[in-house]
């Protein structure tokens, strides 16, 4: 199939794009903050800006009609009772390897134990012998092009996107990293997992009538509130920040 | 270029610069000096504004009585943020804000029976009528234009943003220069040592959110008056980052940097339409309301890079950290 071929090496061609940026964004905005030692406000407020920056240059660039990769739609698998259309069986599917390799290599690799020291104490992990610099840079490749493979996965899955897509997507993504816990990999999938079943189970009849399906990003933060405050630095996370 | 010679534009400019001051004003009650990364700004600006609007057309009250119960619900929304977020850790809280404010806009895009929904609150009387909830306001604002002698509603609308503007910075000048004001600056810089004083820290964060809210709900209702008409979209999360960047513009921590920072958003905002020659006249009207935005993401991203104070603030007291 010449399409998926050609759809293949443009998701690389993506990944590739946006890993060149995660590096060319830390070089520019991120490394002089840390220079400066600047805490989360700064970060905060600036990848805001950045934010709205890369969404208004994408809309400059691309236009603000939506637009849709060439899959087909209504092509219908059936796994043991499960329907899913074919975006969603390779969503899926790559989902699922992703998530292993990555656990994988921070697990088992020499450089995914030098990320992890990193990100436990960045200091420690210098006076280690570790070359920093260099990690960083990877660690921003390695996270660059998992963010542009994700934005792919999801075009397909939503089927139609346009470039304010991402913020829709964010609110999601907030709530789960925040309920599993705010630097834990692990907490993000837990949570991730955690909130589309309760948004999902929210709006069946047999549970107190069924919540109206507009209101499952409600049900997802109501979700969220009463986990928070019950504990109060998310299901994985550290009770102060690092 | 004739539409930069009209007063009616540059009032309008104005008008826009002092709501923004106000909004931002509750900003920098509760991060330049309470220390609260507030991201949901916009939201007591919608709910003081639906407040107001519903009171008036479904229940027919007095638009006076249902400002002042706009203002008290937007206070009562803050008290309840704060009450469930404040004791998250801080990077956590400035999430729940943005969270609360997409909430709010979401109950107001999708309960079509209490706000209208997407068609804004044309749609909040009954089936076939196009409905009012700014009536008063314009007998009131004709009024004032009477006494002072203007012809102009845009100028007249000028005088009263400008003037409550005003009133509202220097009561919060004199509120912060009181025993609690210190107290809010003493938990923004050392939250356990106010704590080991015996001050209720959790408290004082929680009146300073409900202020900043109050204020909040003041800008939305003069949003309100000013455009005679809103729907959700009218509070994107893109007016808090506006607010944000006024804030940085002006400088933490101080009062009256604030209107010198919505000043400046607002020769921006608006000076920008007027980019027509090259490279600008390469892109359409769409293009060029992008670039717009590029720039106040770019001047946030700046000010974060190289001027964490802002221009009026002072180092030594406050800084991004």
């Amino acid at each position: 199939m010449p399409v998926h071929q050609s759809m293949l090496v443009a998701a690389l061609t993506g990944m590739v794009a946006t890993a060149a940026l995660a590096v060319v964004l830390d070089f520019v905005l991120w490394k002089p903050l840390r220079a400066r030692r600047a805490g989360f406000m700064s970060l905060f407020l600036a990848s805001i800006g950045l934010a709205l920056i890369l969404r208004q240059a994408l809309l400059l660039a691309a236009g603000s009609q939506p637009r849709s990769f060439a899959v087909n739609p209504y092509r219908v698998f059936v796994l043991g009772g499960v329907r899913l259309s074919e975006a969603q069986v390779i969503a899926i599917a790559t989902a699922a390897v992703i998530i292993v390799a990555v656990a994988l290599f921070l697990a088992l690799t020499t450089v995914g134990r030098v990320l992890r020291a990193m990100a436990d104490d960045r200091a420690l992990a210098a006076i280690a012998g570790i070359d920093v610099g260099r990690a960083t840079l990877l660690a921003w490749l390695i996270s660059g092009a998992l963010a542009g493979l994700a934005g792919v996965l999801a075009g397909l899955v939503e089927y139609s996107f346009d470039p304010n897509f991402g913020f829709e997507l964010l609110l999601p993504v907030f709530a789960a990293v925040v309920l599993g816990g705010i630097g834990s990999a692990y907490g993000a999938l837990a949570g991730g997992l955690a909130l589309g079943l309760a948004q999902e189970v929210s709006t069946w009849s047999g549970f107190a009538g069924g919540v109206n399906p507009v209101y499952k990003p409600v049900v997802a933060f109501a979700v969220l509130a009463v986990a928070l405050m019950i504990r109060p630095q998310g299901l994985f996370g550290q009770a102060r920040a690092g | 270029m004739s539409i930069l010679a009209s007063g009616g534009f540059w009032a309008f400019v104005g008008v826009v610069a002092g709501i923004y001051t106000i909004l931002a004003l509750g900003l920098q009650v509760q991060f330049g000096f309470a220390g609260l990364l507030n991201f949901g700004q916009v939201a007591f600006m919608a709910i003081a504004a639906y407040t107001m609007a519903i009171l008036v057309v479904k229940e027919g009250w007095s638009m006076w009585l249902a400002a002042a119960l706009g203002i008290a619900a937007a206070t009562v929304g803050g008290l309840l943020l704060g009450l469930t977020s404040l004791r998250l850790r801080a990077d956590y809280f400035a999430i729940v804000t943005i969270a609360f404010s997409e909430i709010v806009r979401y109950v107001a895009t999708n309960d079509t029976a209490l706000t209208g929904g997407t068609q804004g609150t044309i749609a909040l009387g009954r089936v076939g009528t196009a409905s009012q909830y700014n009536g008063q306001w314009s007998s009131f604002e004709s009024g004032v234009e009477h006494a002072l002698g203007f012809s102009s509603s845009d100028a007249t609308m000028l005088v009263i943003v400008w003037f409550v503007a005003l009133v509202l910075l220097l009561l919060t000048w004199l509120g912060l220069r009181t025993p609690w004001g210190r107290v809010l600056r003493a938990i923004r810089d050392d939250e356990e040592a106010a704590a080991a004083l015996g001050k209720n820290t959790f408290a004082y964060k929680l009146q300073a959110l409900a202020l900043g809210a109050a204020l909040g709900g003041i800008a939305g209702l003069f949003y309100a008056w000013e455009f005679s008409f809103f729907s959700p979209d009218d509070f994107q999360p893109l007016l808090t980052f506006f607010a944000w960047m006024i804030l940085l513009l002006g400088g933490l921590g101080r009062v009256w940097a604030v209107p010198l920072g919505a000043g400046i958003f607002g020769i921006v905002f608006a000076g920008t339409r007027f980019l027509n020659f090259a490279p600008f006249t390469w892109f359409g009207s769409d293009g060029r309301a992008y670039l717009r935005l590029i720039i106040i993401g770019l001047i946030i991203v700046i000010l974060v890079l190289v001027r964490p104070q802002g221009l009026l603030g002072n180092k030594r007291e406050m800084v991004l950290e």
